[in-house]
């Protein structure tokens, strides 16, 4: 059942896009989206990389849910589990990370092999015949499948298959990973922070190339006081990549580890780069070598991952808590053996630019905080997205976010209606 | 001064004047307080060994990008810090390590943030080497280490540790 009274408004004859800004703010509404939304989409968990041997696990929170994942010592298959024991509840997992060939429930010390069989009971005997503890194995999140080395899950059971999902999202997928060489690693070091404003906003300002210039002045001026030239500019366009998923595209004014050198890297890093750009070209041809060494782009994969591949490339997901909270986790992803001079840069344009002790991403926390306090002021109830909408759209028009909350409005149906949203 | 004569209330004068300086934001008169080939650097919160040629870090500036940082805060675009937060830097259990040429010196911080009615606080271990020159400190390396598990409450590092 679709709303009577949508919360986002589209109306392609007058060229406007509105949303009603109870999306951020409805109690309803963030109920409805941990439903309807986060309970049926694929959601990111982590990379491959992260858990290269087996026994590795990482765990951490998806959608709010406990889980952990492990590469498993019998399979070598990325297992991802909710972190209960199907005993009485406890965690199992009360580790971020590590090695482990068995997870031992302290409480009762019940344990679990890493491919989640259950393999020890305490005084099995004291149990009667209607006990199966072959059935009492660690649950898995009901679907999980990896693109590439991103392993994501899906707690609907009837959630199409991965790559149906991501659809053309794929592809810009390929152009990150083929452009860091093929295969690439989470670095070391996790930016985990919260900020007081709605989820949905920080969905719009990862793919925002509007505010960039009247936002981050400091971060520009600092670039420019390190001898970046950014006469080149940022030009490009916003692609719908279809099923809420889209990208901004645009040249790089900037310098890329790969495969964009600029006098900041050093003379003795243009010989590497040069070298990247080549095996690029030979791989790929010269278009598409192009299109992954100076073209940036930053990628919402709906509904809460952000792979941004700017001066350095981030992995961020991010969930609600509440309709005035979102808890962000992210991550730096790099090339595998890369050498060390373009990492330290790739690690240095990370840090100043995306890290939240950088020069843009707290002015950002800044201005996404600063909107959810307008929105407590009343008066004004729709949030206009209509830029770009009588034009092909452009890197800094607001295309990729309407293709997000068509998705959005979609998917919540009924329950993203203005009757529905008090 | 030499090693003999540096006393432990030398250092911890010299760190209250730096706080000081911090609290006040008078942040031109604090980078005075470095030298020019000194780093600053606050590791990520699940890595706090990081390494910042390997391991991304929250910081990791050279004295050209903490001037850049301070330039930043000075302005009246730094966003999340313009107004400024009040802060309060405060420094205890202060350990003299060791002494080569430099002075290694480790203490414990809480860093009080208030803004716009709201209250955070960073908790951790700050490292140091300083040099002394004529009487005084100038500052080779500050690290500051957080115990906090992730930035969940505090939201960002925008002011300086």
């Amino acid at each position: 059942m679709s709303a009577s009274a949508p919360v986002v408004v589209d109306d392609p004859v007058a060229q406007r896009f509105r949303v009603h800004r109870s999306a951020m703010t409805s109690p309803d509404i963030h109920r409805a989206e941990i439903d309807r939304i986060f309970a049926k989409s694929w959601l990111y968990v982590g990379h491959e990389s992260e858990i290269p041997e087996p026994g590795d696990f990482v765990r951490r929170p998806v959608a709010g849910r406990p889980v952990f994942m492990v590469r498993g010592v019998k399979t070598g298959n990325v297992n991802v589990f909710h972190n209960t024991c199907t005993h009485r509840g406890a965690v199992v997992c009360r580790q971020d990370s590590g090695n482990s060939k068995v997870f031992q429930c302290f409480y009762h010390a019940w344990t679990f092999d890493s491919e989640g069989q259950l393999k020890g009971v305490p005084d099995r005997d004291a149990y009667a015949g209607g006990v199966n503890f072959d059935e009492l194995g660690l649950r898995r999140v009901e679907r999980v499948e990896s693109y590439r080395g991103f392993v994501f899950a899906s707690f609907d059971p009837d959630i199409v298959d991965l790559r149906t999902y991501l659809g053309d999202a794929k592809e810009y997928m390929d152009l990150v990973i083929d452009g860091c060489g093929g295969s690439v690693e989470i670095v070391r070091g996790t930016n985990q922070y919260s900020f007081a404003a709605n989820w949905k906003l920080l969905v719009e300002n990862s793919v925002d190339g509007y505010h960039a210039e009247s936002t981050h002045d400091t971060y520009f001026k600092y670039l420019v006081s390190i001898g970046t030239d950014l006469r080149g500019g940022v030009s490009g366009r916003a692609i719908d990549l279809g099923n809420g998923h889209a990208v901004i595209e645009y040249s790089s004014p900037w310098g890329r580890p790969v495969a964009k050198w600029e006098p900041l890297f050093g003379e003795d890093s243009r010989t590497e780069i040069d070298r990247l750009r080549a095996d690029l070209v030979a791989r790929h041809g010269e278009q598409r070598a192009r299109t992954m060494a100076e073209v940036n782009r930053n990628m919402l994969i709906y509904p809460n991952l952000i792979i941004n591949d700017i001066m350095a490339v981030t992995v961020r997901t991010f969930y609600p808590p509440a309709p005035d909270a979102v808890d962000v986790t992210a991550w730096e992803l790099a090339p595998v053996n890369e050498l060390k001079a373009l990492r330290q840069r790739r690690l240095d344009s990370f840090l100043t630019f995306l890290g939240p002790g950088g020069f843009a991403t707290p002015d950002d926390v800044e201005a996404l905080e600063s909107c959810q306090q307008g929105f407590a002021s009343g008066g004004v109830a729709w949030n206009d997205i209509s830029r770009g909408m009588g034009r092909p759209a452009m890197a800094n028009d607001e295309e990729q976010m309407r293709a997000f909350w068509r998705r959005w409005q979609h998917q919540m149906g009924a329950a993203a209606d203005l009757a529905a949203a008090q | 001064m030499t090693t003999a004569v540096i006393s432990r209330q030398q250092v911890e004068d010299f760190l209250y004047t730096e706080a000081a300086l911090l609290d006040a934001w008078r942040l031109d008169d604090w980078l005075l307080l470095f030298d020019d080939d000194a780093k600053y650097e606050v590791p990520c919160n699940d890595a706090v060994d990081g390494d910042p040629s390997e391991d991304l870090m929250l910081i990791d500036d050279n004295y050209a990008r903490l001037a850049a940082r301070v330039a930043r805060l000075n302005s009246r675009r730094a966003h999340r810090e313009y107004p400024h937060s009040r802060t309060n830097h405060q420094v205890f259990n202060v350990r003299l390590d060791a002494w080569s040429d430099e002075l290694s010196v480790s203490a414990s911080f809480t860093v009080w943030r208030f803004r716009a009615g709201r209250s955070s606080c960073y908790v951790g271990r700050y490292r140091y080497r300083l040099r002394p020159t004529n009487g005084e400190f100038r500052i080779a390396f500050k690290r500051a280490e957080l115990d906090m598990t992730d930035l969940r409450d505090v939201a960002d590092v925008a002011i300086i540790l």
